[in-house]
Order: C-alpha cells, then structure tokens, then sequence
C-alpha cells in the first residue's frame, strides 16, 4: 500500500481519544447483519450523541409544554429553553442576532422559505436565478417552482470534470437580470467545498444577494456567516449531530424584514381581525404554528457538543479520512472516483466499474458497512458525469481508518460476487 | 442472515453479463418504457404480436444486475407465448416476488425465473426484479405513460 503512505497523512492523527468519542454514540456499537456497524452515510444523515438522545428524553419527560403562551412556570421554561436554543444557533453560525435565526424542519424548507418570500414578490418575467451544477435538488426545485410562476428564469454555474464551479463563467452569468444566486457551500454527492465567499464578494458587486445551502458544511467546517457574508444560509440539524425535523434559516434581517410571511397561523401575528393582521416581529413572523421545540432544544444540545471537540484536532483526523479513503479506494482495480476537487469535505462518489451502484450497495451492507448508492438527489450531477449512480462514502468525525478498511474488503466481495 | 448467493444466483450473474434480446425491434407492435427512480433503473420493451403470440421481443436499459437479468430472464419465458399466457406469468412472478422470503416457489411452472426468489430476503430489491415484468404488463396492455416501480 505504498500509495497510501505517499498520498495519506502519515501515521493516524491524535484525535482525542478516538475510542471515548465514538462510545458517546450508541448507535456505533450496534451490529447490522451480525457484523458491527460502520456507517459511512454521514451526508444522508449523522448519528446522535447520548447528549442529544437525553436532552430529547430530558425534555419530553420533564419539560414538555407549548412555548410563547403560557403564563405557567413550565411553559416559561420551555420558552426560555426553546429561546436558548435560538441563541446557541446564533452563535454557531455567528449571526449578529437571534432574530436573523428563523427555526424551520430543514434546509429544505429553509430554501422554500426564501424561493417564496423572497422569489415571488421581487421575480419578474425574464428575470435571472443562478444555482451551480452541483446542487441538491432542494436548491434547484423550489427555485424552478417560483421562476415557472413568475416567469423567470433559472441559470446554471457550470463546473469542471473535477467537480469544481468555474468562478470566470459565474462571473460572467452575473447580469443585471440576475435577482438572486443560491448555491451549495459543500456538495452532497461530490464533497467539493465551494468558494462561497468569493461567490458572494462577485454577487455583492452587483448587488445581488446569494442563498447558501450549509447542510453538507455544518458538520464539517466553522461557519461565519458575517464573515462570508451570506445573505441567507440554511442548515439541517439532522445533518449535524441533532435530531430530524428542526433546522435554521439565518436571514439578514434587512431582508427578513422585508418578506412577507411563509406560512399563517397562531405564533406569527400581533393582532388578527377579519379585516386585517399584523404580523409578529422576527423571527416569530416565519414561525406559525407550534415549532419543533424538542428539535430546536435538542440541536442546541448537538451544538454545545459541538463546541466541545476540538476543532483543529477533528479538522485534522477528518482530512486523514478523506485522504486515506481516496488513496484506498484509487489502489482498488476497476474503482473510478467521483469528484475530485482540490477543497473537499468527507465524501468520496465513486462507481465500481461494471457493477450497478446499488448491487454495491446491498453486497456491502451484507459487511456491516452503511454507504448511500444512488443519484444522491443531484440527477443532473449523474447526468455531468455520465453516470446513472454512484456509491458514497461519506466520513464524520466519528469515523476511522478501520471503518475505510471496512469498506475496502466489503468492495473485495462485490469484486467477487460480480467475478 | 439473508445470504448474498441468494440474491446474485450465478444465472441472474450471467443474465447480467450476457442479456439476452438486448436489441430494438424494427417493426414493435407494442413498447413500453419503465424506470425506477430509486435506483435509476430504466427499460424499454418492445413486443412484436402476431395476432395474440408474442413473435419476438426485444429490450434495452441500464440498471442494476437484478433489473437488467430480471429484463433478460423475461424476454426468454414470454417469447412464443400468448399475451395471456405472458399476463399469467406475470402474475405468477409478481405472486413470488410479493411472497414472504421461504415460501415455497412453483419450479416446474417458473423454470429459470425462478432465480428471482432470492430478491424477497432483500425487500428494498424486488423493484429492481418487477419493473421489467410491469413494463411488459404496460406494453401489452397497451399503456400510454411509461411505468415506474416508484
């Protein structure tokens, strides 16, 4: 294996005690087939930490009321809970306030949120909406709904075959048509981490505003959202360690002030008549209904976790990943990777020549080992690259050499079965 | 434990490797495109019928090995056969692959198709193992909108 030592960090990095880590996710000492669980789908969804598990029981158990109504002390302290929570996403992300942080189910109806209160009153007819090549099709579907409806038009930031936007071609997309830019900060089938702040110094210069979908960063990178200048950035919380259904849409408030409403109901008014309703100020405006308080609480807890490692050292052990598994993966015959930025997260495409993704799939779960096969809901990526599907391995910190290895003799087996 | 030779029977390997009636039809009398939108799977099948007899068949796709050997498979037990000769296989294969894993599989009726079975121990799989036999139900019966497993 003389080309993973030349292509791989020498040596594993001192990740702080590797082994303590992974026994605070139950699920990692699970078996699957009578083999022990490796799970490389960390892109599709990660595992939880015993603290959010029993920050969600803690909740339910001993804290469970409706917030922003009651004058009872418990529904207070869920207020002040669900509240805190608010905070702590501020902070992830380094907003300047708690009302720039809007609470939704995920990033998808975070990008819904701003393709209808943003997209509909401002698009007109002939009026541009660029996304990039590489987008999940959150970021692509919601945006064809509001252009379809209003007569726009959606434009596409090409990319190179190694998966990497061309930044000259956005440049010269930008126009005075273009009304908005959204795009993906790290891909979800490709692993390539856009230069999102470069992205949004072009827009700006033109005085365009740029959507960032953070679903695939928020597990992996530091997130300043002033410092890259976004003006919406959205996040999954399932997708970092917290539970499903709750995410955040960060708006600035300048525009945030300015959209009407998403959805109507009770949390989001001031006063209602039959004649006429006021709405709630931010970020209660774009909450109606009763939010996913348990969700909100139990990703403040996935982000106290978080803030707990150290980020240099999971930064560190989460390049290691990235490189052993491509020098693995490149040393097996017939195996052709899938994205190949120069800046890349934890996720490595590739097919296995001759053998369908999903035939991949199944042999290898037979071995314990939980990778995603399929289109990873970016068709028109499959489409670039001419390939129906790939399978994905996709790295949270959590993970280690061994479970690469794992995946490596599993992929022996398909070799096998397909012999 | 569900055992993978179950699944990648060295027929269902080899129909894979090697499909059979892998060709368009020049004169189809009936044709039939599905997906599988999961998978990505996809598959067009034409039928030529003279009268009520399947004279020749003929399909082209790409997808997993289930799908593309279960296509090839197919196109070998309805060809000579009546339409409703092939629409009672067809139920007879989807009876098998809708059948609790174990549960015992007619092999004198189902001959080479009987390969399939092993797909039941793999519920996530058994689209890729119908959607040809959909598709061929939707060409003979003449279906304009192309079927999906979906």
């Amino acid at each position: 294996m003389t080309s993973v030592r030349q292509t791989a960090a020498p040596g594993a990095p001192p990740v702080r005690d590797l082994a303590r880590l992974r026994a605070e996710f139950p699920i990692l000492a699970t078996t699957v087939h009578g083999k022990p669980l490796v799970y490389l789908d960390n892109a599709a969804t990660s595992q939880k930490p015993r603290a959010v598990i029993e920050r969600l029981e803690r909740y339910y158990a001993t804290e469970n009321a409706n917030v922003h109504r009651g004058v009872y002390e418990l529904s207070e302290h869920a207020t002040a809970e669900y509240e805190s929570a608010r905070e702590k996403a501020r902070a992830f992300l380094n907003a300047a306030a708690t009302q720039e942080i809007v609470f939704v189910r995920g990033t998808t109806e975070g990008i819904n949120l701003v393709a209808s209160s943003w997209g509909r009153p401002r698009l007109q007819p002939g009026d541009e909406v660029l996304v990039s090549a590489m987008e999940h099709h959150s970021n692509i579907v919601p945006w064809q709904l509001v252009c379809e409806e209003r007569g726009a038009v959606l434009r596409v930031i090409p990319m190179n075959r190694r998966g990497e936007l061309l930044l000259d071609d956005y440049a010269r997309l930008l126009s005075d048509r273009t009304r908005i830019v959204a795009v993906a900060h790290v891909s979800n089938s490709l692993g390539t981490i856009n230069p999102v702040a470069d992205i949004v110094r072009l827009a700006h210069a033109r005085g365009v505003p740029v959507l960032v979908d953070g679903a695939q960063a928020a597990p992996h990178l530091k997130i300043d959202v002033r410092e890259l200048g976004a003006d919406f950035y959205t996040v999954s919380g399932h997708k970092m360690f917290g539970p499903t259904g709750i995410g955040v849409l960060y708006g600035k408030a300048e525009w945030l002030e300015t959209m009407p409403p998403y959805q109507g109901g009770g949390d989001m008014i001031k006063a209602v008549t039959f004649a006429k309703t006021t709405y709630a100020d931010l970020p209660a405006k774009f909450e109606a209904g009763t939010p996913h308080i348990a969700g909100a609480i139990g990703l403040g807890a996935a982000i106290d976790y978080l803030g707990s490692l150290d980020w240099p050292t999971v930064a560190a052990h989460e390049r290691d990943l990235l490189a052993y598994a491509t020098a693995r993966l490149r040393d097996i015959p017939g195996v052709q990777l899938v994205g190949t930025a120069a800046h890349k997260a934890g996720v490595v495409s590739f097919v296995v020549g001759g053998v369908h993704a999903h035939d991949v799939g199944t042999i290898v779960d037979q071995e314990g080992v939980a990778i995603r096969t399929g289109h990873h809901c970016t068709q028109p990526v499959m489409d670039f690259f001419g390939v129906p599907a790939t399978a994905r391995a996709s790295f949270a910190f959590y993970n280690t050499r061994a479970d690469v290895d794992a995946l490596v003799s599993a992929l022996a087996k398909v070799r096998k079965v397909f012999s | 434990m569900a055992d993978l030779s179950d699944l990648y029977q060295q027929l269902i390997i080899e129909h894979n490797r090697s499909p059979r009636n892998f060709k368009k039809l020049s004169h189809p009398s009936r044709a039939a495109e599905g997906s599988n939108p999961l998978c990505g799977d996809q598959i067009r099948l034409e039928v030529e019928l003279d009268g009520d007899r399947i004279t020749d068949i003929g399909f082209q796709g790409s997808g997993c090995a289930i799908s593309q050997a279960a296509a090839s498979l197919l196109t070998g037990a309805v060809l000579g056969k009546s339409r409703p000769e092939a629409e009672a296989l067809f139920q007879e294969v989807h009876t098998m692959l809708t059948s609790p894993p174990g549960a015992a599989v007619d092999t004198a009726r189902l001959g080479k198709l009987a390969a399939l079975a092993g797909v039941r121990r793999f519920p996530v799989r058994v689209k890729c193992a119908s959607l040809s036999w959909h598709t061929l139900h939707a060409a003979l019966q003449a279906a304009a909108e192309p079927v999906t497993t979906e």
